[in-house]
């Protein structure tokens, strides 16, 4: 068995999608030139120091790549909903793989996007360190993981039609209160921002930005998340097993 | 251990026991499978018959482990069905289920071929299910029928020793059905074993090797597809004519049963050709006839004697 051509045909099949693409990749880049070219020349955002550019760019690239891992839940409820799921589970494709299939390309996606948006910066005149890029990016790539369980368990509850409101409420409130679009940095938003995935997402990205990337409670936090995200995915799943 | 999962001692591809399956539906409890006990031997060609409602597609997702049954076991090659769909002997086409979109046909069977340890050739399977006009297409951009040929393509891609069609011609224009059941034949040549359910008596009869009839969750019947084409495949002769008496009418060659509809009478018979010559020969004034199959669902009432559920 070969999931690599079954995950290659997979990203190709969410290439197409143009619905989805314009959503999840053309989106974040659309709002990053319209907002960062016209400010390309601030330099010091608000006496910070950090670049108007820098500053959405690394914004931009949580709140896409969160929409390109979430992404994969809507995938899975079409399959479900055509019966797709049914048909796969009459092939040695075991759940276990069939995940990986999905988780994987819900992170292939998530790099197109990070790749677009430090492109994109750096046209527009972001610098950063090599290692301030790696640092950055590995640990996006780690914060994104609970994201991917929260993509499974959406997909095995809902259905076509109402996963879309559902993910496009989810991450709007987890961008807001995760502080994605504007920083938040003490007081009671703060407290609840602390306990949420996107809020350490966003410290990862804010590494760009001379940040410090997560401490012991970011680690302690994003591991809850997956691992409670993953139970319920699990749940959901074997649920919709179940029913056949 | 490739060569033990291949032999199977005693020679049975699916055995079936005791099977029985119910769901709760909104008001009552439907008893979809009502203890069903069948062997089907590797290399056989089997149909599994029955009116809509006769469980045979419950029957079909036990057998294949989509479903656990509440009683009664379902085994493949002598093992549990997971066992037999893990290690890709198995190929199925389920009654319901649409394909998944922007992929080409072609790109999907490739999909779904890669999954498998041993599968056929792409360009081979299309070949095979004479798909070759459809190969590139958008699999969302085909017809009702078109979507089934390019299921039973993804069935096949697989080179499964056990092939599993629910209602597999449901939505398929004659020339489809005909390509159909030519490819299902070339295949289960290849000493396969096929398991079919359909509720067209042509179809088991043209294409099995054995049907197995089923009604209300039971076996009411199992053997060679001419003796329960016989058993079922009764004809019924209308016309209007007014004076002849039942006793005269049953007496017509090839009527096993009259009745009378106020002007009309029905004449069931075993031999319909028959029936006719006789009929007109004996009262010329006959008029209105028409000569219609009894459907499987009469048939299946006369055989059971049950109208209902129950």
């Amino acid at each position: 068995m070969n999931v690599a051509t079954y995950t290659r045909f997979e990203l190709l099949r969410t290439l197409r999608n143009k619905r989805f693409m314009i959503l999840a990749l053309g989106f974040p880049l659309v709002l990053y030139f319209m907002i960062a070219l016209p400010n390309r020349h601030v330099h010091s955002l608000g006496g910070t120091g950090i670049s108007a550019p820098l500053y959405l760019m690394v914004g931009l690239v949580t709140f896409g790549t969160m929409n390109a891992v979430l992404g994969a839940g809507a995938r899975i409820a079409a399959e479900r909903a055509a019966g797709w799921n049914r048909q796969l589970r009459l092939t040695p494709l075991s759940p276990r793989a069939y995940f990986r299939t999905k988780v994987l390309t819900g992170y292939m996606l998530a790099l197109l996007t990070i790749a677009l948006l430090y492109v994109s910066g750096t046209l527009l005149g972001v610098r950063l360190s090599a290692g301030e890029w790696l640092r950055m990016t590995v640990l996006i790539l780690i914060g994104l993981i609970p994201f991917a369980a929260l993509g499974i368990l959406y997909g095995h509850l809902l259905t076509p039609d109402s996963i879309g409101p559902a993910l496009g409420g989810t991450t709007a409130a987890l961008a807001i209160l995760g502080g994605v679009w504007f920083p938040i940095t003490n007081g009671v938003m703060h407290d609840i921002a602390q306990v949420l995935p996107s809020y350490w997402l966003v410290q990862a990205a804010h590494i760009g930005i001379g940040g410090n990337g997560w401490g012991a409670r970011g680690w302690i936090v994003l591991a809850i998340w997956t691992v409670a995200s993953a139970y319920l995915a699990r749940r959901a799943y074997e649920r919709d097993t179940k029913r056949a | 251990m490739a060569a033990l999962a291949h032999a199977s001692p005693d020679g049975v591809g699916v055995a079936l026991s005791g099977l029985t399956k119910s769901f709760q539906g909104e008001h009552r409890t439907v008893h979809a499978v009502r203890g069903i006990d069948v062997s089907i031997d590797l290399g056989e060609t089997v149909a599994l018959l029955g009116p809509n409602g006769a469980g045979k597609s419950t029957t079909i997702d036990m057998l294949l482990g989509l479903q656990d049954p509440d009683a009664g076991t379902a085994h493949l090659f002598g093992g549990e069905p997971k066992d037999a769909v893990s290690a890709g002997r198995v190929g199925a086409m389920l009654q319901t289920g649409q394909l998944i979109r922007d992929v080409s046909v072609r790109e999907l069977i490739t999909m779904v071929a890669s999954l498998y340890p041993r599968p056929l050739g792409v360009d081979e399977t299309i070949g095979l299910t004479r798909i070759d006009e459809i190969a590139d297409r958008w699999t969302q951009k085909l017809s009702g029928g078109e979507t089934q040929r390019a299921r039973f393509a993804i069935a096949l891609v697989s080179n499964p020793d056990l092939l599993v069609l629910d209602e597999p011609t449901v939505a398929m224009d004659v020339e489809s059905r005909r390509a159909f059941w030519t490819t299902m034949r070339d295949f289960a040549a290849r000493g396969k074993t096929v398991v079919f359910a359909t509720h067209y008596i042509e179809e088991a009869d043209a294409y099995a090797d054995r049907a197995v009839l089923m009604a209300h969750g039971r076996i009411v019947a199992d053997g060679p597809p001419t003796e329960i084409k016989a058993m079922v495949g009764q004809r019924q002769i209308r016309a209007t004519l007014p004076d002849a008496e039942l006793p005269d009418l049953e007496a017509l060659a090839g009527v096993t049963r009259a009745e009378r509809r106020g002007e009309s009478i029905v004449l069931t018979c075993a031999d319909s050709d028959a029936a006719i010559r006789a009929l007109l020969a004996r009262f010329p004034d006959a008029r209105d006839i028409e000569i219609a199959g009894a459907g499987l669902e009469e048939a299946f009432v006369e055989l059971t004697g049950v109208e209902d559920g129950e």
